[in-house]
């Protein structure tokens, strides 16, 4: 393992923890470039804005994601709220304000959550369990509403999503991308400049000293599921601006992309190390992999699938080599 | 003399089955150090977790300060001033060290962490302690001994008035434990009680100003280090005449009786040896640790497979590929490292001992429950293992009587050859004696021994030869005769047989 040995300390005062979150931007630095070269109309901003608009439901979610990954714990319900929250605002709207229909979705969104965080804590199941029961609950309950689309026709989703805020001459966002960011930098102040954030932290990097060490875990446990919970009922309303339709069968999957892009971002699936920035150069990354795939024209898009396997292949393998080669100490 | 800052009256707690303190009396001066002593099971462990809340008490009542006090957990423990430092160190190593020390009371403003602030008063604290590290780096960064420190000065920083610090040297080197004592007297001039408990004797005549004695959940009394001797130390904490351990000096001379097991020019990890057992003999191997005691061993119960060499036993020539060829033998191997190789803890004591037994027969033939109970009783008895509950976890035992058991798990199969590697590191001294006395009655009884041991006035009380080894090598072999002492053995290790 000599070969491999990673440099102790970076460059400058950067802690070897922002390691894979650089190795994650260069990566995305490397994807742009290569892509600005190869295609003609890729090297341009609005490129970039592009990915955030069409993933911001992702970045959200992934946001929660991480909140629980931070823990050590999983969370792998956050598709199926999405659809499921499309699923209510879609069936609802018609009939009722749309700011209660907001309202109500993120209150459901954050009892799923809360409740999926205090049944693993007081018993003691892992989350992987709990949260897939949970996925099953949220995809079937999809279905009690209906099978089928429902269009949403409601005037305030339809202005949200045709809605362009224009930052330059040729560069606009969505509101949905502003939203997403606000909800990044909410959550990046509350991890490091608030006790919720540091617990979540130090319940991830040991549970039982936690415990021993007084720190309220059951509290932090639940916290961060709810989060969970909240940002996917988000994600849920950025997808149905985005869709402007519920579904059962949106978001399939999407779980697993909100893990790879936390994963790509550089938190360790044990917990305890990793940052939001990481998470949102991760959904970058998956959002940038896609455009390369539609730009090449010839690509299948499941080679979006593939790239992203080998990517979370090599970046967990990164993760181990960081982890295996800290461990020698100063006395 | 001071009033008491903590006074603890008739404490009694009671387990299922185990009364596990019975009427102790404990008390603790501001600004000493109180050393607390017992063997494996004494009662240590629970007083302590009696007092920081962990487990509520039966009977009896606790006062700190003048004021009677009943926590429900160690947060309430220590906001009311009683910090405890453990053994492992209970600290998360992904925090940087400033993070360790005040999370949970991070200074802040508006509910926002002051960062800045958090560390200057970090490194003021660590700086207090004689400590000069930098705080915005990981925990996981720095060694064993500064991770403790850490967990002392977030300890103190809570205002503690009691500073419980349980077995915090067991895993520190002489430069670390001397920078711990510094600490702690540091912390005894500023007026804080330590409450210390070591398995270490030395360390607890060096530091320790006080002492209170506890055996089986009962209180011994309450003594000033220096004026109680070593000796009389041990025999209150054993409750045992001494003369008990002594006895077993006077080693019967080795019977002429067969060879059972005879290594020649054997070699592998080791350099090729030659070595004969005896039945009924006691054979001691001496060595630092890393000379190859382990090796020969391995080597003897197939762990390890011989490079050069021949390996008699009973009189045929074998070639052992694996341990379950030299069970087959009668070869019997209990290692060093009884947590990794060989309890499981989440089984009960009858299904540890029982594991040798039904793995010799095939998981086919299941051992007959009856049988099972029969031989547990039997070698619960025998070796004295308390509590005497075969359906209790293992994990629930202490290191003793854990070690205990696994010496009764091979001695089931009833082995010709039992190989010991280290059984008693780590133990307390009563347990111990039990053990050795074991070896004594096992090869009287015709069992052959090979007992490893960095100890060496053990070796030498059990062994009827010693082979000493010395980097891998064996240089010399030994009979225990009157002129053999722990200094010639100690010479011949340093000299490497040299004459």
């Amino acid at each position: 393992m000599k070969t491999l040995a990673l440099p102790r300390q970076l460059p400058g005062r950067l802690p070897r923890n922002y390691l894979p979150v650089l190795v994650t931007g260069a990566l995305f630095i490397a994807m742009f470039t290569a892509g600005g070269i190869r295609y003609e109309g890729f090297a341009t901003g609005q490129i970039i804005l592009n990915v955030f608009i069409d993933n911001a439901f992702l970045l959200v979610v992934a946001v929660g994601m991480t909140f629980v990954i931070l823990t050590g714990g999983i969370d792998l319900s956050v598709g199926s709220v999405v659809a499921l929250t499309t699923m209510i605002a879609a069936s609802l709207l018609p009939s009722t304000p749309s700011f209660l229909v907001i309202l109500l979705v993120l209150a459901i969104g954050g009892v799923l959550g809360a409740a999926m965080g205090a049944i693993i804590h007081y018993f003691e199941i892992q989350p992987f369990i709990v949260t897939l029961a949970g996925m099953f609950l949220a995809r079937g309950l999809c279905y009690t509403i209906g099978t089928d689309s429902i269009p949403i026709t409601d005037p305030t989703f339809t202005a949200i999503a045709q809605t362009r805020i224009d930052l330059a001459p040729e560069l606009w966002i969505s509101p949905t991308v502003l939203i997403a960011l606000a909800v990044v930098l909410v959550a990046t102040y509350t991890l490091h400049y608030t006790r919720l954030g540091r617990n979540v932290y130090a319940v991830g990097g040991n549970e039982q000293s936690a415990l021993l060490m007084g720190l309220p875990v059951a509290r932090t446990k639940i916290a961060v599921y709810t989060v969970s919970g909240l940002c996917s009922a988000l994600g849920g309303l950025l997808l149905s601006f985005y869709m402007l339709s519920g579904y059962g069968l949106h978001a399939v999957g999407m779980e697993l992309d909100a893990i790879a892009a936390v994963v790509i971002g550089g938190t360790l699936l044990t917990g305890g190390s990793g940052y939001l920035l990481g998470t949102v150069l991760g959904v970058l990354v998956l959002g940038l992999i896609q455009t390369v795939i539609s730009f090449e024209g010839t690509l299948s898009s499941w080679w979006t699938k593939i790239v992203i396997g080998l990517l979370l292949l090599v970046f967990i393998l990164l993760q181990r080599l960081i982890v295996t080669t800290g461990v020698s100490r100063e006395r | 003399m001071a009033e008491a800052i903590l006074r603890m009256t008739g404490i009694g707690k009671e387990f299922p089955g185990v009364r596990a303190l019975d009427g102790v009396d404990f008390r603790l001066l501001p600004g000493e150090v109180h050393a607390l002593m017992g063997e494996n099971g004494a009662g240590k462990s629970t007083l302590i977790k009696v007092l920081t809340g962990v487990y509520s008490i039966d009977s009896g009542e606790i006062e700190l300060a003048g004021e009677r006090v009943a926590f429900t957990g160690p947060l309430e423990a220590q906001k009311a001033g009683i910090s405890t430092v453990y053994q492992e160190v209970n600290l998360c190593p992904n925090l940087s060290v400033a993070e360790n020390v005040f999370i949970g009371r991070e200074p802040r403003r508006f509910g926002r962490i002051r960062w800045r602030e958090m560390r200057r008063r970090a490194a003021d604290l660590l700086t207090r302690l004689d400590l000069a590290i930098d705080v915005a780096k990981p925990l996981s960064h720095y060694s064993l001994a500064i991770q403790q420190m850490v967990a002392i000065a977030r300890a103190i920083d809570v205002d503690a008035r009691v500073l419980i610090l349980d077995e915090p040297t067991s895993s520190l080197d002489a430069g670390e434990v001397a920078q711990l004592f510094r600490v702690m007297r540091r912390l005894k001039e500023q007026g804080i009680a330590i409450l210390f408990v070591s398995h270490f004797l030395d360390q607890i005549y060096e530091i320790a100003d006080r002492m209170t004695i506890l055996r089986n959940g009962r209180l011994v009394g309450e003594y000033v280090t220096a004026e109680l001797p070593q000796v009389e130390l041990v025999g209150k904490m054993i409750g045992r005449e001494l003369a008990e351990l002594e006895r077993l000096d006077d080693r019967p001379p080795a019977r002429t009786s067969d060879t059972l097991v005879e290594a020649a020019e054997l070699g592998g990890r080791v350099a090729p040896f030659s070595l004969t057992i005896r039945e009924g003999e006691v054979v001691g191997l001496a060595g630092l640790l890393g000379s190859g005691r382990t090796e020969i061993a391995r080597l003897l119960f197939g762990a390890d497979h011989a490079a050069t060499g021949t390996l008699r036993i009973g009189g045929d020539q074998v070639t052992l590929r694996t341990p379950r060829a030299a069970m087959a033998r009668g070869v019997a191997f209990c290692s060093e490292n009884r947590r990794e190789e060989g309890l499981i803890p989440e089984l009960t004591v009858r299904e540890n001992l029982i594991l040798a037994l039904q793995a010799r027969r095939g998981w086919s033939r299941p051992v007959p429950r009856k049988k099972q109970d029969e031989l547990v009783a039997k070698y619960i008895k025998a070796l004295n293992i308390r509590p005497d509950n075969p359906e209790m976890l293992i994990r629930n035992l202490s290191g003793g009587n854990q070690q205990k058991v696994l010496l009764a798990r091979w001695l089931i199969l009833e082995p010709r050859l039992l190989i010991l590697d280290e059984p008693t590191r780590g133990i307390d001294v009563g347990a111990k004696a039990e053990i050795q006395k074991l070896v004594v009655e096992l090869s009287d009884g015709g069992m052959a021994v090979l007992f490893i041991s960095a100890e060496l006035d053990e070796v030498l009380r059990l062994s009827h030869k010693v082979a000493v080894l010395r980097d891998r090598r064996l240089v010399a072999e030994l009979p225990n005769d009157d002129t053999l002492t722990t200094d010639v053995l100690m010479e011949t290790i340093a000299s490497g047989g040299a004459k």
